[in-house]
């Protein structure tokens, strides 16, 4: 929201301030004077510094708001950007994602990152507006799930990269009819256009369709929680599709995470809004935007799960006619209208526009990530927040304690292995069994690393009593155990606390569908470490008898003088009689 | 010991003249009892049958075993909800209910030490030695992981053994375990003829010339036999009291044996006492302190015996005991009120416990009385409370004053 906000903020203030310096024309004292006797201002002073910012420059004052606040995180935020970009365009196109991502550091504080896909491409006219100007691109008013959402992202990489080396991005793109472009551009901060300089075909390139883009950086690399590493391999924990290449400073060579499944996501459906979302502004945009002629036919048109007994309902609500015209409206009794909409009982808004991950895909992703005794999916159905759909999904990763691990066979022996670890320790997402549980957060399967505590997934999960699910709890902190809980939320619009994409806004709705979920979760886990610690406690009975068996079998050699032989094969028999006796 | 059949010894009754001590009061005319040893089956007969015994428990076991089943020892369960009592016989008979205790994740443990156990007595049955109770405990202490941790687990597994093999008149003693215990002291009129283990040459113990000290009842005490002139048996409590009584003599007073049994009488000093009482025909007269402990667990046990060893109590009890004192009443009658202690909350329960669930209270109407006017008063005498009035109060008052009337003790 903070997004829209912000756009709608910076045309308002420039319309104020165009209208300012209509009515005051031009100052009739010197300026000067004025200043030499006081230190305050007149209104004709002011308006002389009062003059339009475009968004360039409003980012290139306040970078942190888009997460590039210091060397480290501008690395990060860079790569995500361009990151959610191919897979989005892959994902639309219906490409199985094939990314490759390189770091190299350059110097002390300066690296190059190159992010390469093998989506669909970027027709030529488009690459300098996509790559090089703010708050351009098709997803800002668009109501389905995707990514991106603003369309700042990318060309504010470009932007920071530009402000720190001087030098702006390098794209080559190829869509599958023409030839590869290879463009590099400047950005125009204070006019928000891209600058071309340099623009030429290649004659050959090694992809058939994609798109590369690299950019020189100040930044600073390092490994460890949140960061590029981090995300990487969370984006292969939500992204089980996509294979990933990737590349950073220290590697001797790219670290390669390979798809576990071999199905795109289906692409959601766009949706119109739901009248439940839509705020008093807004409803009278659209009333004077509308080429509808009369108010049943704007409702039923502009608006979803809206049907003519619906419209009507509402219109009748709202006291109004329905044969009125909605620019009249807009005018005269929108405020009525909008209360009326909210009286009115109205479906649901269609769910086809989420693309949740899928309990299958979780699943994989965790396993395929993490090595874990035990997984547990929950996906909730679709719930609304604001008018805006919504889905939760969660997944627990779960490691029993030790080193070994248990298993019993169909003939109910219990035997135990060494548990494999992997050999990427920074890799490894499930901490120790003392440690609070490993949260991972996902909007659009895209993962979320900072501002954990800012965050309302975080505060379901402090609400969940997981002592109920076998795992430890001191109040107000995260469970303990070596697990990692993975919790995605798909939307047409992620309620995100910041432009910098890194928490969800606590609404209640979604506070409520995650904490169901993670309870629906938490009963597998629970019902699981319950069993666990059942074949556990058996294995240590069976211990017991292995212990004490042979005893017996001394015994009664030493009082019928049986031989050996005897002896071996009666305590044997035993055993067997004792372990299948037992049930686990 | 066992099923024994015993020979009491009917011509000392008869009674022999010629005395060798004559030093008894006056007037009566001098009668001395005796009795030889209580004559035992012979002792092959007993290692035969304890052999047996073991041999076809863990035959059971490995033929069960064997064939895929899960085998189980059966024996009787030891407790006071195990046992009756009917005034007839005398003592607690086991009603005969069974505890079973099959092989499983639970039991493996003690399961593997009881044969192993049985292994031993076999043994010691075969090459004719024994060991006590804790010498078993530290045998154990090389069978690695299915040793005994403490003692108190293997004379569990023991007194298992012996219930489950009291079925086949098996005693602890056959199976050669012995009681780490001695048994009381013994003052008083009365020749303890013992024999040498290695010459089996005969040895006399006067009990009346003991000083200052007094004999002690060995653990076996079948092969003993007795000389007496005595009139009758005081079983005392506790040590003090029984110092007092030798010290002054009170045996030669009133011409008695004095036992002292230290608490809860063993089985020796228990077998002791009845074969007093039944070889000799000599009436036994208890003298505890006035609690819970004393009626409920002392004197009832050595009257009737105990629930957790009923499958012994045939030989191992004297049910022709009676209650001297210290009785509630004796607290009224002997101006007592201001020696007692209030009863702890455990004497209750004790003391509740014993009306609810103890057979032979249940038995005797006069025990229920004495026991609730204990619990009215609330409160316990010790037996040396007669010291009140004076040290030698209870030799010379008490003692004398209850002795007027012997039936009137509680039975």
């Amino acid at each position: 929201m903070a997004g829209f906000l912000l756009a709608q903020d910076l045309e308002i203030d420039a319309d104020r301030r165009q209208t300012q310096q209509r009515q005051t024309g031009p100052p009739e004292t010197r300026p000067e004077q004025v200043a030499a006797r006081t230190k305050h201002l007149t209104a004709e002073q002011m308006a002389k510094a009062q003059k339009e910012i475009s968004v360039s420059e409003f980012f290139a004052k306040n970078r942190h708001l888009l997460g590039f606040d210091n060397p480290r995180k501008s690395l990060l935020t860079t790569i995500k950007e361009a990151v959610d970009n191919s897979l989005d365009a892959c994902e639309e196109g219906g490409i199985l994602p094939d990314l490759t991502i390189e770091i190299h550091q350059i110097e002390e504080d300066r690296f190059r990152v190159v992010i390469e896909d093998n989506g669909p491409g970027i027709v030529r006219a488009q690459i300098p507006n996509i790559f090089g100007k703010l708050l351009y691109g098709s997803k800002f008013h668009s109501r389905r799930q995707s990514r991106g959402q603003q369309g700042i992202g990318i060309s504010a990489a470009g932007l920071y990269g530009q402000m720190t080396t001087g030098k702006g991005p390098t794209i080559i793109s190829k869509t599958k009819r023409s030839k590869a472009h290879h463009f590099q551009i400047q950005l125009d901060s204070s006019k928000n256009k891209p600058v071309i300089t340099k623009d030429e075909e290649l004659a050959e390139w090694h992809q058939k369709q994609g798109t590369r883009f690299e950019i020189g950086l100040e930044a600073h690399y390092k490994r460890g929680l949140r960061s590029a590493d981090d995300y990487i391999k969370q984006t292969a924990v939500s992204n089980p599709h996509a294979r990933i290449s990737y590349l950073a400073p220290g590697m001797q060579e790219a670290r390669v995470y390979e798809r576990a499944v071999k199905d795109v996501p289906e692409r959601a459906d766009e949706i119109k809004p739901h009248p439940y979302g839509v705020e008093l502004g807004e409803l009278m945009k659209m009333l004077r935007a509308t080429n509808s002629r009369w108010l049943s036919g704007f409702l039923q048109e502009e608006f979803c799960r809206v049907g003519p007994k619906v419209a009507k309902e509402i219109i009748k609500t709202a006291g109004l006619s329905e044969r009125s015209y909605p620019s009249r409206i807009a005018r005269e009794e929108a405020d009525s209208l909008y209360r009326a909409i909210q009286k009115t009982k109205i479906s649901a808004p269609p769910t086809t526009c989420l693309s949740p991950i899928g309990e299958e895909l979780i699943r994989e992703g965790l396993m395929k990530e993490c090595d874990a005794d035990f997984y547990a999916v929950a996906t909730r159905p679709p719930s609304v927040y604001r008018g805006n759909p919504f889905q939760i999904e969660v997944g627990i990763a779960w490691s029993r304690p030790g080193e070994e691990r248990l298993d019993v066979d169909a003939k109910g022996h219990i035997s135990k292995t060494r548990k494999k670890r992997g050999t990427y320790d920074t890799e490894n997402l499930l901490g120790n069994a003392d440690d609070p549980v490993r949260l991972l957060r996902f909007a659009n399967r895209v993962p979320l690393l900072s501002q954990q505590s800012g965050c309302g997934f975080t505060k379901s999960v402090l609400a969940t009593a997981w002592k109920n699910y076998g795992l430890s709890q001191s109040r107000g902190a995260l469970p303990v155990g070596s697990a990692v809980i993975l919790i995605h939320m798909a939307s047409v619009w992620v309620p995100f606390t910041s432009e910098a994409k890194e928490a969800i806004a606590p609404y209640p709705e979604i506070l409520k569908e995650v904490k169901l979920a993670l309870q629906e979760a938490g009963r597998k886990l629970g019902m699981h470490i319950r069993k666990g610690k059942k074949v556990a406690s058996e294995f240590q009975k069976r211990n017991y008898i292995e212990q004490y068996l042979p005893h017996v079998g001394i015994g009664l050699q030493e009082i019928l003088g049986i031989s050996d032989e005897d002896r071996f094969e009666l305590v044997e028999t035993l055993q067997e009689a004792m372990e299948t006796s037992r049930k686990i | 010991m066992g099923a024994r059949k015993k020979t009491t010894k009917k011509k000392a009754a008869s009674g022999k003249k010629t005395s060798v001590r004559k030093k008894a009061m006056g007037k009566k005319t001098v009668k001395v009892k005796s009795s030889g040893a209580a004559v035992d089956r012979t002792k092959e007969d007993l290692r035969k049958v304890a052999l047996d015994s073991i041999q076809s428990v863990a035959t059971e076991v490995y033929r069960t075993g064997s064939t895929g089943g899960l085998p189980q020892l059966t024996m009787p369960q030891r407790n006071l909800a195990n046992v009756t009592y009917d005034k007839k016989t005398g003592y607690f008979e086991m009603k005969g209910n069974l505890k079973t205790r099959t092989l499983d994740v639970n039991s493996v443990k003690t399961f593997a030490q009881t044969l192993r156990l049985m292994a031993l007595a076999k043994d010691m049955v075969g090459q004719e030695d024994f060991a006590t109770k804790r010498e078993a405990y530290y045998v154990s202490k090389n069978w690695g992981d299915a040793k005994f941790n403490e003692q108190r687990e293997s004379d569990t597994v023991l007194d298992d053994i012996e219930g489950m093999f009291s079925v086949h008149e098996v005693t602890r003693e056959t199976l050669r375990f012995m009681p780490e215990e001695h048994g009381g002291s013994v003052v008083g009129a009365l020749t303890v003829i013992d024999r040498d283990p290695e010459t089996l040459d005969p040895i006399r113990s006067d009990c009346a010339a003991m000083g200052s000290g007094a004999y002690t009842v060995p653990s076996s005490v079948d092969h003993l036999g007795f000389e007496t002139q005595a009139d009758f048996v005081l079983a005392i409590e506790t040590g003090g009291m029984f110092q007092r009584l030798n010290h002054h003599r009170y045996w030669r007073t009133a011409n008695c044996i004095l036992v002292e049994m230290g608490g809860v009488p063993t089985r020796a000093t228990r077998r002791f006492v009845r074969r007093l009482s039944d070889d000799l025909k000599l009436p036994v007269y208890v003298f505890v302190d006035c609690d819970p402990y004393g009626m409920c667990n002392i004197y009832r046990t050595l009257k009737v015996g105990s629930g957790s060893a009923a499958h012994v109590n045939r030989n191992f009890c004297v049910p022709k005991a009676t209650y001297l004192g210290v009785t509630p009443q004796d607290i009224e009658d002997f101006g007592l009120h201001d020696a007692t202690h209030p009863l702890q909350p455990v004497d209750v329960k004790r003391a509740k416990d014993a009306l609810k669930n103890d057979p032979f209270f249940q038995a005797h109407p006069k025990w229920k009385k004495a026991i609730k006017q204990m619990l009215k008063m609330g409160v316990r005498a010790e037996q040396q409370a007669f010291a009140k009035w004076g040290l030698n109060f209870v030799i010379d008052e008490y003692l004398p004053r209850k002795m007027r009337d012997p039936k009137k003790f509680l039975p």
